[in-house]
């Protein structure tokens, strides 16, 4: 069990085979409680208190978490910028998690479909916490519930946007991470 | 030259100051801010105030719509709400904050249809011109605002979510709105007044 766990923490397999490497995700400082599969990917389910253990910072990464829900039409329409972000500046040091905040009783029908049809390549995490006034002002305090929100973080910066992104405004945003 | 260059400098300045992003936002209402009235149709073509309601000891407002899942979600809670306080003055008074343009499940025909296959026992307020929404200061839908009666206005007395659990109605543990209309029919303090939760934002 502990094998399979820090298999699929470290290695995923995109649709053409080739494997990347996964770093905000680590099953073993952060137990997911279940973890969903698509064709092509797994997608761990969190609370918050381990998710929360995820959100440290990295000497070398800058992160991208957004968080969005199939049902939020602002969301789905910009899940495309983040996966370009992604596409464009893994090389530098960038990754994008993708935190779904899906009704977990529509996981099967909605969220697991459409990841299949838009072949995302983002990390996908569920966070599955109802006490949600305990855990939305531990992301950010300014934050009022409201999706899209994303928050982008290193070593040295952090900052919270409880707002809707182009692409053009997202990687704004995060090139003063990389300066 | 210095003085030509340090003029240059002031006027640099003076220009970024002055087109520059205004400093005050209004981030909407705090706990004991008065809130205004409004006046709004009706899901029944009525136009409706809280300067309507002579008896009111209070009012639920409800920032909700058709097309959020999470308003959905709470819809039988709204519902139960209405039900539970009208009686004892604190009746609940829905608006629609959204845009039809962006939303067409929100359109005034829609929330007509959906205030009457549900039955809805209290106001479906459309906020067409959304004044309102941004004066209260609301986010996302559902967001519920608590308002005591007093002499000198609608005193803001609770904001945020309506209890802990989206999800399952039978796995609440702090019905926050329930909680804060007993303390505040009781006349005493209100111990939570401000609750976060997903919603959808507005738009």
């Amino acid at each position: 069990m502990s094998l399979f766990m820090v298999l699929i923490g470290l290695v995923s397999c995109k649709p053409g085979g080739q494997s990347r490497i996964y770093s905000f995700i680590d099953y073993d400082t952060a137990k997911p409680h279940d973890l969903l599969n698509t064709s092509y990917s797994t997608i761990p389910v969190y609370d918050f208190d381990e998710f929360e253990k995820l959100l440290r910072v990295h000497p070398e990464k800058t992160y991208v978490v957004n968080f969005w829900a199939t049902w939020c039409k602002p969301c789905v329409k910009e899940i495309p910028y983040f996966e370009k972000l992604q596409k464009d500046y893994r090389d530098l040091g960038v990754e994008v998690v993708l935190v779904s905040l899906d009704f977990p009783n529509r996981v099967e029908g909605q969220l697991l479909p459409f990841i299949e049809q838009q072949e995302l390549k983002s990390q996908i995490i569920l966070l599955d916490d109802p006490n949600q006034n305990e855990w939305i002002p531990k992301v950010d305090k300014d934050w009022s519930g409201a999706i899209p929100a994303t928050l982008i973080f290193n070593a040295d910066k952090r900052e919270f946007h409880e707002k809707s992104f182009t692409f053009i405004s997202l990687e704004a945003e995060l090139q003063g991470f990389l300066n | 030259m210095k003085i030509a260059r340090l003029l240059l400098m002031l006027l640099t300045f003076s220009g970024l100051y002055a087109f520059g992003p205004p400093k005050t936002i209004n981030e909407g209402y705090s706990i004991g801010d008065l809130a205004a009235d409004f006046t709004l149709k009706n899901v029944d073509g009525e136009m409706i105030s809280l300067s309507d309601y002579n008896e009111a000891k209070g009012f639920l407002v409800v920032f909700t719509c058709n097309s959020c899942p999470y308003a959905n979600a709470y819809e039988e809670r709204i519902i139960a709400l209405d039900r539970k306080y009208k009686m004892s003055g604190v009746p609940v008074i829905a608006i629609n904050p959204n845009n039809p343009k962006y939303r067409p499940e929100d359109s005034f025909e829609n929330m007509q249809t959906r205030a009457k296959d549900k039955s809805y026992s209290f106001p479906y307020l459309m906020d067409e011109k959304q004044e309102v929404y941004p004066l209260y200061g609301a986010k996302r839908t559902p967001h519920c605002f608590l308002l005591e009666k007093t002499n000198s206005g609608n005193v803001v007395r609770y904001i945020g979510a309506i209890d802990d659990n989206y999800q399952d109605a039978t796995e609440v543990e702090v019905s926050y709105v329930e909680n804060a209309i007993d303390s505040m029919l009781e006349g005493g303090k209100i111990s939570i007044e401000i609750t976060k939760a997903i919603g959808c934002s507005i738009k």
